[in-house]
Order: structure tokens, then C-alpha cells, then sequence
């Protein structure tokens, strides 16, 4: 028997290194790993609500069963149509810049 | 000590070094690699959590399906080390101090207030044959307009990531090496 917050820790600890990926690297596909890495703490949060609602009988209150791990799959679906878009993006980006250091795409720079 | 916690801070601790390693690494392709390891860790801990169809395809679509994405594309162009910059260092002075205090501030919170109601082991029934009947009766118009979703992703990434019709030098930047 895990407490839920541990989980809910583990989640935000993730969630954290993704921000922390997000803001301290320079590389952009580096940068779109930490937005999956978010993502992934969110799903892990999902799951663990999921089953401590079931576990405290939260179905009797009119929400429908499993609705946290039926998010999960949204998520994921959301996330593959984003990495796919951004992956796309990230190949035009190289095309025409011919680099993947963010700090060097900076044509709406004042 | 039971071994549903032990199980628990076995795949936690892979999570963590993980995530930490992503941030460490230079190369792309290592923080790649590090980010399969926590997604496979993640899947560990879904099944801890009774979730065992979410497992599963935590390990097909984000650990096989995407990450094979971004392998694919560290490859096609070459990603090297990457440089570290002025203002990056100043976002480690800042950020990473600022996030440490968010990140125990609320650790402290939640395992303050949250009293001990612990999450047993396999006590979600998350089965296929269950995900399969709330999936295409309960979520069947949200599920139907993910797929939409998925095909407007589909042809917005292949009209992205095809060539422009006239390039302004003649020639295409990734074809002269």
C-alpha cells in the first residue's frame, strides 16, 4: 500500500524537470522531450486519481468509473498529434535556418 | 515494508535518475534514451496502479511509437552537442533555485494535508475488456473527435515537413551535404 501522495510527488517531480528541461536547454528537440516529459507526470497524477476515487467509492457519486485512466488516452493521443506537428516544424525550422539551437531562430526578435 | 512500496521506489528511482539525466545530458540522443527509460519506469508504475491496458500502451505508443519518432528525427539531422548560451545561464541562476523551492514547497503541502489513505495494488480494475466498453459507450463522441484530431495532425505534418515548392537558392539547404 502506496500512499496517494507519493505518487502525486513522483508526478510533480516530473513535472518539474520538464519546466526545468524546458527553460535551461538551448536544444530544440531537447526542448520538446521536457514538454513530454510534463506530460507524462500529468498522465501519472491521472492514474493515481483514478484509482484512489475508486478506492474511496467516488463512483456512487455519479462520475463514471476509469474516467482518470480514459484521460490518460486522450493525453496521449493529443500528445501524438503534437509531436508529430512539432517534429514536422522542427524539420522546416532546420530547412530554412540550418540550425536547432533555439537561441539562432530569432527572426521575430526585435 | 511492504513490496507494493518497494516496487513503488524501485521505478520511482528509475523515473527520477531518469528525468534528472535528461537534464544532464548534452547530446540529444541521450536525453532521448533517458526520456525511454522514465516512460518505461512510468508503465511499471501504472501497473502498480491496477491500470494494465494504460501500461501497455504508455510502452507501445510513448516509449515504441513517439520516442521512435524523435530518434528518427536526431538522426535525419544530425543533432549534435548542443551549446550552452548567455541567457541559458542565466535561466540555471534563476530557474533551477526558484523550481527546487516550488517543487519541495509543494511536496511539503501534499505530504502534509493529504492524510495517509494509501492506493493498494491492482485495486482499479483497468482492463482492456473495461477501458474497450467505456471507451466506445460513454466516451464515443470525444473518442471519434480524436481521430479527427490525429488526421488534421497527419496531413498538417506532411505538408510541414514536405519540401517548399520554389526554394529562394535553387536548391534545398538539406541537400547540399
Amino acid at each position: 500500500m502506496v500512499p496517494l501522495s507519493y505518487y502525486l510527488v513522483l508526478s510533480g517531480f516530473l513535472f518539474a524537470c520538464g519546466v526545468i528541461g524546458f527553460l535551461i536547454k538551448r536544444n530544440i528537440l531537447t526542448i520538446f522531450m521536457s514538454i513530454e516529459l510534463m506530460l507524462n507526470g500529468v498522465n501519472l497524477s491521472f492514474v493515481a486519481f483514478a484509482a484512489h476515487w475508486h478506492a474511496i467509492g467516488g463512483e456512487a457519486h455519479g462520475l463514471v468509473p476509469l474516467s482518470g485512466q480514459i484521460f490518460v488516452f486522450f493525453v496521449m493521443v493529443v500528445a501524438a498529434a503534437e509531436t508529430a506537428v512539432g517534429l514536422a516544424i522542427i524539420i522546416a525550422v532546420y530547412r530554412t535556418r540550418e540550425t536547432l539551437n533555439v537561441d539562432q531562430v530569432n527572426l521575430l526578435k526585435l | 515494508m511492504s513490496v507494493h512500496l518497494i516496487l513503488f521506489l524501485a521505478f520511482g528511482a528509475v523515473c527520477v535518475a531518469g528525468a534528472i539525466n535528461l537534464l544532464a545530458q548534452t547530446h540529444p540522443i541521450n536525453s532521448a534514451l533517458s526520456l525511454i527509460a522514465v516512460m518505461a519506469a512510468l508503465a511499471g508504475e501504472y501497473l502498480l496502479l491496477g491500470a494494465e491496458f494504460v501500461a501497455a500502451v504508455q510502452v507501445i505508443v510513448y516509449a515504441g511509437a513517439i520516442m521512435v519518432l524523435f530518434v528518427f528525427v536526431i538522426m535525419l539531422l544530425n543533432a549534435g552537442v548542443e551549446e550552452q548560451t548567455q541567457g541559458s545561464r542565466v535561466a540555471v541562476l534563476f530557474g533551477i533555485p526558484g523550481m527546487l523551492l516550488g517543487s519541495i514547497l509543494v511536496a511539503w503541502v501534499v505530504l502534509r494535508h493529504s492524510g495517509t489513505e494509501a492506493v493498494a495494488a491492482g485495486a482499479l480494475p483497468g482492463d482492456p475488456v473495461t477501458i474497450g466498453q467505456l471507451l466506445f459507450h460513454d466516451f464515443l463522441l470525444p473518442f471519434e473527435i480524436t481521430s479527427i484530431l490525429i488526421l488534421i495532425a497527419i496531413m498538417g505534418a506532411v505538408v510541414l515537413a514536405s519540401k517548399p515548392p520554389t526554394s529562394p537558392a535553387g536548391v534545398a539547404p538539406a541537400e547540399v551535404d
